[in-house]
């Protein structure tokens, strides 16, 4: 529990999201030196440095990102911020967006002047309340001091900034979806390419990154690359947020080194399982990412730690779950979650997300069949890969991860028409 | 320019060319539902999904562009399990309805899953039930939002070719469901064109509902008479079962692909018009308004023709065919020693898709062979010292009567024209002859025999025919191409032309030769 908290050290304050508060930490220095002395090169050089990654989900390298948007184009640059966290067992970026409001702004300043954009917009889950309220507030003080505007601190650099509230759709939280429903259409994400690079935000290039991406680009740079980089684990710079919860003793947020364990973070930092009960599964990076087993949890919570056991960092939410939880109930909730939320744009997505629901609600009903387990499996198999966005993966990976590890569990269901874990039967 | 390999077979294309596109020029046809050569790429069915060596993913061929050296499988084992899969979650909410289903025999679900899809069934879950079930959403329009596949054609058709934007996709996942914007009503100009688009029997045409299984329906190529635009058409016609809609012949037209003329698409007014062929038609010929035999009628004519020596004219509608105008000419401007002309063709609305303000079908080719257009009929008849004429097709003949000694029409409708003649002669619309129409372009373009001239009535240039050899001058032709070749030998703009080298796109006036037709 080494880890310097670089975005969590002020989560609950009263006061923290006052831009005197800010100031106060040294807020906005790291912009201003940008906007005054930096080129564009020379900030993305060092966001590539220091290996700074997308905290969305897919960890893609943030200068990369950056590096894609042509330079010297016709078209403006846009800056999509992606607030739109949905991803079921995350809660991240609305505790940054309402207690380090500021601090994503002066990351989007920085990614503003490196990428040559100056308008941006922040997509916010529609339900986020408070953290719009909160971020709303700060956009106006920013405008009112100068920290935003068209004479950014005095630097000459134009920078706007506009809130935008979700309409509370999942698949918003996919980027091309987000620019749609930023464009005032329904949020069904694009075809890839073009990439939103190129084609983005009203057909012009368009860097998305999450919140707690660009939160960390001040840290990044008043920390400098190499210090950034020795905060995380070599193929991951900084600190990460994690968000766990499920049946341990204190649920919550952590900032961790990547190089922390799954093991660590529910038993040193979560309080271990609920009620010292025994712990049957995790699911380590939101709904999405495969389950793994209590035997892999020894496992580097870092993007590349957790492809190498077939499952993935993702949005860094933990589930964690303990031996009363019935694996074909659970696979309900999950099921029923993305039934719900596919955009039903692409045929796997729209009939295979709403099938997969079905049969599991009719194995809990008490009316599975021996193949019903095979069934669910070479289903979600068909959904991978074959769809227009990720999704179809985020649906179909926990069927697959569910079934290959608590097989026994659903044929048992199947067959006996009841829970082996809880005894009970759904009715139907 | 990327050269690419498609199931073992190497192909150069230009660059941006799709994977669909690409395997079309070798004849290879990857399945697909939402995508269409004339409507934006939507990639949202996966029906199209190619394996790509080299890549992991399948690659839907509709969106991917080909790339230099790419290697591309359709229809090897990999495809065809993905195909199969993408067909049974169509099949997972779309009704099996298909025995009440007018989209049954024509229908691309039915017809992909008949050479694609798994044998049996393991969807045992209930069906999703949506809002609108036989919804009706335009005077011509009914939607069945259980069978669509939400492939999205008529939303971008509404979109992007008639920016009408009448249609768009509310709710989600598998609820989601084509839906009318607030207020608007499927009712543009074009709005039949949806019911084309459509894979399946989610849209169907009022007009053509319940009437006819499509398998007792044949298809023959033809042109649309509604304006000058000459919209190529398949005519179909129910030569099977005519009793099963009350002796109706043709049950509809269906818009046929010519990237030079409409593209994909036509009007509702020229797919509606198809109902004139059967309704209320001329079936006797009739002398002074008395039903006679038209052997009778044709003597009643030619005597007087006779009588009039060289002070005769032909006038033509400009609905007549070119072999029609053509005859009129050789035997009243030539033969005769008379005049020949057209009548103005009547003017309607135009907009910027297809119709045109010129009502007529072959306005163009009466100008090339007739030349003289004639408003004022009995002002024309005057000055001409005209004693007697025959009137080929509908015209406002007011007054004409009066002017002249003789007055023949041949008609396929009683109008204005019929109600005036002397001599009423029965007549044959477009659909009962060979023939050619040419359009505003001067695009030459066939007319194929559809269905026989209605009982009672003779194909016009037959008549033409008749009355020539009744005047001591017959013509030595057999069959309307022998009409053409001489029309092709004598009109220099024709020239080269012939109803087998027109082929199925037709071919302008002036070039010689038509143009080699693409790859459908």
């Amino acid at each position: 529990m080494s880890a310097p908290k670089l975005l969590s050290a002020n989560f609950g304050s009263e006061v923290s999201f006052h831009l005197d508060h800010y100031l106060e930490r040294g807020g906005y220095e790291q912009a201003r030196r940008v906007l005054a002395e930096m080129a564009p090169e020379a900030v993305i050089d060092q966001v590539k440095q220091a290996k700074l990654r997308g905290c969305g989900g897919a960890g893609f390298p943030t200068g990369m990102k950056w590096s894609f948007i042509p330079k010297g184009g016709a078209k403006p640059v846009y800056l999509a911020v992606n607030a739109d966290e949905g991803e079921p067992g995350t809660f991240k970026d609305k505790y940054l967006l309402t207690y380090e409001p500021h601090m994503l702004l002066e990351g989007m300043l920085i990614c503003a002047k490196a990428v040559g954009c100056h308008k941006a917009y922040i997509y916010v889950r529609g339900e986020f309340d408070l953290p719009i309220a909160r971020m709303e507030g700060a956009v106006a003080e920013a405008y009112d001091r100068g920290y935003l505007g068209p004479d950014v601190m005095g630097s000459g650099f134009a920078f706007d900034v506009v809130v935008h509230r979700g309409g509370g759709a999942y698949i918003c939280g996919e980027e091309t979806a987000l620019l749609e429903s930023l464009e005032g259409k329904p949020g069904h994400p694009r075809l890839k390419p073009p990439f939103p690079a190129l084609v983005g935000l009203n057909g012009c290039p368009t860097v998305i990154n999450n919140v707690e991406t660009l939160a960390l680009v001040p840290h990044l740079l008043r920390l400098g690359a190499g210090a950034f980089l020795d905060l995380g684990v070599p193929t991951q710079g900084g600190t990460k947020l994690y968000c766990v919860s499920g049946q341990v003793n204190r649920p919550g947020i952590f900032e961790a080194s990547p190089s922390v364990t799954l093991r660590q973070l529910i038993d040193d930092y979560a309080g271990g399982v609920r009620g010292g009960a025994k712990l049957k599964a995790v699911i380590p990076g939101g709904l999405s990412a495969p389950v793994l087993k209590p035997d892999e949890l020894d496992t580097e919570a870092s993007f590349e730690g957790l492809k190498q056991v077939g499952s993935m960092l993702g949005s860094a939410g933990l589930i964690v779950m303990d031996e009363s939880v019935c694996m074909v109930e659970a696979m309900r909730t999950i099921t029923q979650f993305y039934a719900h939320e596919s955009c039903g744009q692409c045929t796997p997505c729209r009939e295979g997300t709403g099938w997969l629901r079905r049969i599991v609600e009719r194995i809990l009903a008490g009316h599975g069949r021996a193949e019903d387990t095979d069934n669910l499996d070479s289903i979600a198999r068909k959904i991978t890969g074959t769809t227009i966005c990720p999704l179809g993966d985020a649906a179909a990976w926990p069927v697959m991860g569910f079934v290959e590890k608590f097989r026994d569990e659903f044929e048992y269901y199947c067959r006996t028409g009841h829970s082996r874990v809880s005894g009970a039967r759904v009715a139907g | 320019m990327p050269k690419l390999t498609i199931d073992g077979r190497e192909v150069e294309v230009a660059p941006g060319t799709t994977l669909i596109e690409a395997a079309r020029r070798l004849a290879i046809h990857i399945p697909h539902y939402c995508y269409h050569r004339g409507l934006s790429i939507a990639g949202n069915c996966r029906m199209c999904l190619v394996e790509v060596e080299g890549v992991p993913k399948m690659m839907i061929a509709c969106h991917t562009q080909a790339a230099d050296g790419m290697v591309v499988h359709t229809d090897n084992d990999k495809c065809r399990e993905y195909r199969a899969a993408i067909l049974e979650f169509i099949l997972v909410n779309h009704p099996l309805d298909c025995p009440v289903c007018d989209q049954a025999g024509e229908c691309k679900l039915q017809n992909y899953y008949m050479e694609h899809g798994t044998a049996g069934s393991r969807v045992d879950e209930d069906k999703v039930k949506k809002r609108a079930k036989a919804k009706q959403i335009g005077p011509n329009i009914m939607l069945d939002s259980e069978r669509c596949i939400l492939c999205s054609r008529c939303v971008r058709f509404t979109d992007e070719i008639t920016h009408t934007h009448e249609l768009g996709i509310t709710e989600r996942a598998d609820h989601s469901e084509i839906t009318l914007a607030p207020g608007a009503w499927l009712d543009n100009r074009y709005a039949g064109c949806v019911v084309d688009l459509c894979p399946v029997g989610a849209l169907t045409d009022r007009d053509f509902r319940f009437k006819c299984r499509v398998w007792y329906l044949t298809a023959v190529d033809s042109i649309c008479t509604g304006c000058a635009r000459g919209c190529n058409i398949t005519i179909h016609v129910n030569r099977d079962r005519p009793h099963k809609a009350g002796g109706t012949r043709v049950m509809r037209y269906k818009p046929r692909e010519n990237p030079a003329v409409n593209q994909w698409w036509m009007c509702d007014a020229g797919r509606y018009s198809y109902k004139q062929i059967d309704h209320e038609r001329v079936d006797s010929a009739a002398v002074d308004g008395r039903p006679v035999a038209v052997e009778q009628a044709l003597d009643a004519s030619a005597a007087a023709l006779k009588r009039a020596a060289a002070a005769v004219a032909v006038l033509c509608a400009t609905t007549a065919t070119n072999e029609e105008l053509f005859l009129a000419r050789a035997l009243f401007a030539g033969a005769l020693g008379g005049h020949a002309a057209y009548l103005a063709p009547p003017q309607g609305e135009q907009d910027d898709l297809l119709l045109l303000a010129d009502q007529s079908p072959n306005t163009r080719g009466a100008q090339e062979i007739l030349g003289t257009e004639v408003r004022d009929p009995v002002g024309w008849v005057k000055a001409h010292g005209v004693k007697a004429v025959v009137v080929v097709g509908e015209a406002d003949l007011t007054g004409l009567k009066a002017e002249v000694d003789h007055l023949t029409v041949i008609a396929t409708h009683p109008g204005k024209a019929a109600a005036q003649a002397h001599v009423l002669l029965p007549g044959s619309v477009h659909a009962e002859v060979e023939g050619t129409f040419t359009n505003h372009a001067g695009r030459v373009q066939r007319l194929r025999v559809a269905v026989p001239p209605i009982r009672g009535a003779v194909e016009t240039w037959r008549l033409l025919l008749e009355l020539a050899g009744r005047l001591g001058h017959p013509f030595d032709f057999a069959f309307e191409d022998d009409i053409f070749a001489a029309l092709a030998s004598q009109l220099a703009p024709f020239a080269g032309l012939s109803h087998d080298n027109l082929g199925r796109r037709g071919a302008l006036l002036g070039s010689g030769a038509p143009q080699p037709t693409e790859v459908v």
